[in-house]
C-alpha cells in the first residue's frame, strides 16, 4: 500500500515534461479502448465485488455510464480497488482516468490537491454505528468513547470537530480499511464506528450480528460524494460531469433502460429527444457519438435505476431516497438543461 | 622543426589518447549527466505539478492538522500543526524500535547461548524457536499477536483486574500513573550516586585484580549500594510518587497509563521475529571463537561462567556486531508495518493520514524516507562506534 503512493510519486516526478494532461485524457482513453476508474476496496452498494467477481454499486455502475458514453459499451472499464489512503494519488499520478470511489467534495480537495470534482453521485453525512448494548441513543451521549475510524478520511476531521464543539473527548483508532474498522468494532476495540451513513448501512450488513449494531440519528456533516478527475483537462471533465447529468435528466424525464428504445421512437418530448441524441448532436463537441446518452441508459439505466439497485430498494441496503431523490421531489439531484 | 614542434604537432592526438584525461573527462560527462538528469527530474516535477494545479512546497506543516490521534507521547490537540504530528509519528516510530531492539536483543542472546547449550532440551527448544519465528513473515505475526491474541481479550466492563490497581482489556492494559511527589528529588538523587559508587568500586576492583591477581566480588556491595541508598532516601524524605489509579468511567478506563494492544502486538511480534535472527548471529560467532580458547581457558581454571563473560563473548563479539547492526535497522524499517494495525508510526499517520489530508504525496514520502534514512545511519553510526571498541586492537 505504501508502495502504491511512492510508485504514485515517482510516476509523477518522472512523467514527461509535456504539459501533461490538458486536453489529453480523453484522447487516450478513446484511444486505449477502456477506462480506467479507481473504486473502493470493497463498500456494498457502492463498489464491491460479487459472488461471481463483478464489480457491483453506483460508484462502479457510474464508471460504467461513462464507458457506454465513450465507447457504447459499458463493459470496457477496467476497475482498481484502492483504499481511502491511495485514491488521490492514484489520480494524481494518472493510474485512473476517473476516481468514483465515495470521495467528498471539499474545497481543499477541488482547489490545492489537483482534482476537480465532476458532481454528486450520492449526497451523504456522517453517522455512528454503536452496538445496541452500549444503550446510546444520541451522539452526545459518546463522550469518553473509543472510535473507531478509516485513515485518510474527512470523516477523520469533521469526528475531531464533532466533538471538540461539544466539549467531549474520545480515543480514536484509525484503520487502512473499513474492513478492518468494522471488525474491530466487533470485537469491542471500540464503541463506535464513525464514517458516512451510506457507508455505515453497508458495513452493518457485513457483521455477523447487523441487528445488534443500530445508526444514532445524529449526521455531523455534509458529505457530498462524487467522481473526481484530474485538474487542468476540461474535455475530460466535460464528459465525466455530463455523464453524471445524463444519468439524473434520463430519471427526470422518465426515461429508463426499459423504455428507451420505444422512447426514442415515439416520443415527442423535445428535451427526451435532445437528450437521446435525436435532434441535436452534443456528443460531436465532446468527441463522443451522437446517441451517447442513449447508451448510458440503455446499458446502465437511469440514476434511479442505479440508486435502487444498489443502495435502495432492490438492494439489501434498504436506504431511503431522501437527498438523493429529483429536485422535483424534495431532493438535490438536478440537472441542467439539455439545450 | 624543433622538437618542441614534434611534440605539439602530435598533442591533440596524445592528448586524445593519454588515459588519465580520458579518464577524468569521462567522469566529467558522468557527473554533468546525472547532474542534468537530477535537474530534469526536479524541473520536470515542479512543472508537472503547477500544471495540475497541485500545492507543492512545506508551507502544508504549518497548518493546523484538525484530526485525533491515538497515542501520543508528547501533548497533542487538535488544532496543533501537522509538523507536531510528524514529530509524534517519529516518537512513536523511535519508541517501538527501542522496544523492540532492547527486547530482541536479550532474547537473540538467550537464545543464541540457548542453542549452544549442554542440556539437549534448551538445545532443542532454542531450535525450535529459531526455526519458527524467523520463517514466518513479521506482518503474520504482528496479525497474529493483534487480532488473534490480543483481540481475545474482554470488554472493559469485564476486564481483568489485578490488586484493583491493574486492568487488561481488549483497549490495552492500564496500570497506575506515577506522579512525582516531595520524595521524589532525592530518591533519583540517592540513585545518581549509588550508581557513580558502583562504577568506581568496578573500576577499583578491576585495576586491583590487574596489579594483584586477587578478585573482588562487586556483585553484593552494587547491590547493597543500589538498593540501599535510595532506599534510605525513602525512609527519609518520604514517598517519591503518589499514583493515579485508572478507574472505569463510562465507555473506557480513564486516569493511569495505557499500553495499547497496537503497540503490544507490534513490539512483541518485531522482537520476536528479530530475536530469532539475532540468535543466530550469536550462535555463530560464539562458533567462531576457536576451540583452543575454551580450552585454554579450562586449564586456566576459569568457571563455565567466566570462560563465557571473559574468553568467549568478548571475541564473538568482533564476529557478532555487524551482523546484529543489520539486525537492528531491519526491526527498524519494519515498525513501519504497524500501519497495518492502526499504531500510529510514522508511515501510518504521516505518510498515510496527512499525506492524504494534504495530498501532498512528494514532500510527505519524501520526508519519510528522510527520517527512516537517518534513523538507519544513527543506528549505524552508535554501532560502527560500539564494533570499533570491541574490534581487537593488535599490539
Amino acid at each position: 500500500m505504501k508502495k502504491k503512493a511512492l510508485v504514485a510519486a515517482l510516476a509523477a516526478a518522472c512523467s514527461l515534461a509535456t504539459p501533461a494532461w490538458a486536453g489529453q485524457t480523453l484522447d487516450t482513453v478513446l484511444k486505449r479502448g477502456v477506462l480506467h476508474c479507481g473504486v473502493s476496496d470493497g463498500l456494498p452498494g457502492f463498489s464491491y465485488t460479487d459472488a461471481s467477481g463483478n464489480y457491483a454499486g453506483i460508484d462502479a455502475d457510474f464508471c460504467r455510464a461513462v464507458a457506454a458514453a465513450l465507447f457504447g459499451d459499458a463493459k470496457k472499464v477496467k476497475f482498481t480497488p484502492l483504499t481511502a489512503k491511495e485514491r488521490f494519488t492514484a489520480l494524481q499520478s494518472g493510474e485512473i482516468d476517473v476516481l468514483s470511489r465515495n470521495s467528498t467534495w471539499t474545497i481543499s480537495r477541488d482547489v490545492g490537491m489537483g482534482m476537480s470534482f465532476t458532481g454528486v453521485t450520492y449526497y451523504d453525512g456522517q453517522g455512528f454505528l454503536v452496538n445496541k448494548k452500549l444503550g446510546v441513543k444520541s451522539a452526545r451521549e459518546l463522550d469518553g468513547a473509543t472510535v473507531c475510524i478509516q485513515a485518510g478520511t474527512t470523516t477523520e476531521m469533521n469526528l475531531s470537530d464533532y466533538f471538540r464543539t461539544n466539549g467531549m473527548k474520545y480515543t480514536p483508532v484509525t484503520y487502512e480499511k473499513s474492513d478492518e474498522s468494522a471488525k474491530a468494532l466487533e470485537s469491542g476495540r471500540c464503541d463506535v464506528l464513525t464514517s458516512d451513513q451510506s457507508q455505515l448501512y453497508a458495513q452493518r450488513i457485513k457483521l455477523a450480528n447487523p441487528d445488534d449494531y443500530v445508526v444514532l440519528p445524529e449526521v455531523i456533516s455534509k458529505e457530498p460524494l462524487g467522481p473526481v478527475v484530474r485538474q487542468g483537462d476540461s474535455e475530460w471533465f466535460n464528459v465525466v460531469r455530463w455523464t453524471l447529468f445524463a444519468l439524473v435528466a434520463a430519471e427526470e424525464y422518465g426515461i429508463t433502460s426499459a423504455n428507451v428504445d420505444q422512447m426514442a421512437k415515439t416520443s415527442t418530448n423535445p428535451e427526451v429527444r435532445r437528450l437521446l441524441g435525436l435532434d441535436t448532436d452534443f456528443g460531436k463537441d465532446m468527441k463522443l457519438k451522437k446517441d451517447w446518452a442513449y447508451q448510458i441508459v440503455k446499458q446502465v439505466g437511469n440514476y434511479g435505476e442505479m440508486f435502487e439497485r444498489n443502495v435502495g430498494k432492490g438492494s439489501p441496503l434498504k436506504i431511503e431516497r431522501g437527498l438523493n431523490a429529483q429536485w422535483n421531489k424534495g431532493g438535490l439531484q438536478y440537472a441542467p438543461p439539455f439545450r | 622543426m624543433t622538437p618542441g614542434e614534434t611534440l605539439r604537432g602530435g598533442g591533440p592526438r596524445r592528448w586524445l589518447y593519454d588515459p588519465k584525461i580520458r579518464a577524468l573527462a569521462a567522469q566529467i560527462l558522468t557527473v554533468l549527466a546525472i547532474a542534468l538528469f537530477a535537474g530534469w527530474i526536479v524541473h520536470n516535477t515542479v512543472h508537472n505539478l503547477t500544471v495540475r494545479g497541485i500545492a507543492s512546497g512545506f508551507g502544508f506543516l504549518k497548518n493546523p492538522a484538525g484530526f485525533g490521534i491515538l497515542q501520543t507521547l508528547i501533548d497533542y490537540r487538535e488544532t496543533d500543526s501537522f509538523a507536531r504530528v510528524f514529530v509524534i509519528g517519529l516518537l512513536n516510530t523511535l519508541l517501538v524500535a527501542a522496544l523492540g531492539i532492547v527486547f530482541a536483543t536479550v532474547l537473540g542472546f538467550l537464545v543464541g547461548i540457548g542453542r549452544l547449550a549442554e542440556n539437549a532440551l534448551i538445545r532443542g527448544l532454542s531450535a525450535l524457536y529459531v526455526e519458527t519465528f524467523r520463517n514466518v513473515p513479521p506482518l503474520l505475526q504482528i496479525f497474529f499477536w493483534y487480532f488473534a491474541v490480543l483481540r481475545a481479550m474482554p470488554s472493559p466492563r469485564q476486564s481483568h483486574e489485578f490488586l484493583g490497581a491493574f486492568f487488561l482489556n481488549i483497549r490495552g492494559l492500564y496500570v497506575p500513573r506515577p506522579i512525582p511527589a516531595e520524595g521524589f528529588a532525592p530518591i533519583v538523587l540517592a540513585l545518581g550516586i549509588a550508581l557513580a559508587a558502583v562504577i568506581i568500586l568496578r573500576r577499583w576492583a578491576r585495576r586491583r585484580q590487574e596489579h594483584t591477581g586477587e578478585p573482588f566480588s562487586t556483585g553484593r556491595v552494587a547491590l547493597l549500594l543500589l538498593f540501599g541508598l535510595p532506599l534510605a532516601a525513602r525512609l527519609i524524605f518520604g514517598a517519591p510518587f503518589t499514583w493515579e489509579l485508572p478507574q472505569l468511567q463510562g465507555f473506557n478506563f480513564r486516569g493511569g497509563w495505557v499500553l495499547l494492544p497496537e503497540l503490544v502486538a507490534l513490539t512483541v511480534a518485531l522482537s520476536l521475529y528479530t530475536a530469532a535472527f539475532i540468535a543466530e548471529t550469536v550462535r555463530a560467532g560464539i562458533q567462531s571463537v576457536p576451540r583452543g580458547q575454551i580450552e585454554a581457558a579450562i586449564a586456566l581454571g576459569l568457571t563455565p561462567r567466566q570462560r563465557l563473560r571473559l574468553i568467549v563473548l568478548p571475541q564473538a563479539m568482533r564476529v557478532i556486531i555487524p551482523p546484529l547492526t543489520s539486525q537492528y535497522l531491519n526491526l527498524t524499517k519494519n515498525s513501519s508495518l504497524g500501519a497495518a494495525i492502526g499504531y500510529p508510526d510514522l508511515v501510518g499517520l504521516f505518510a498515510g493520514t496527512v499525506l492524504n489530508q494534504t495530498g501532498q504525496a512528494i514532500e510527505t514520502i519524501a520526508m519519510t524516507m528522510a527520517v527512516y534514512l537517518l534513523i538507519s545511519l544513527t543506528i549505524s553510526l552508535v554501532m560502527n562506534w560500539y564494533n570499533r571498541r570491541m574490534a581487537l586492537v593488535e599490539r
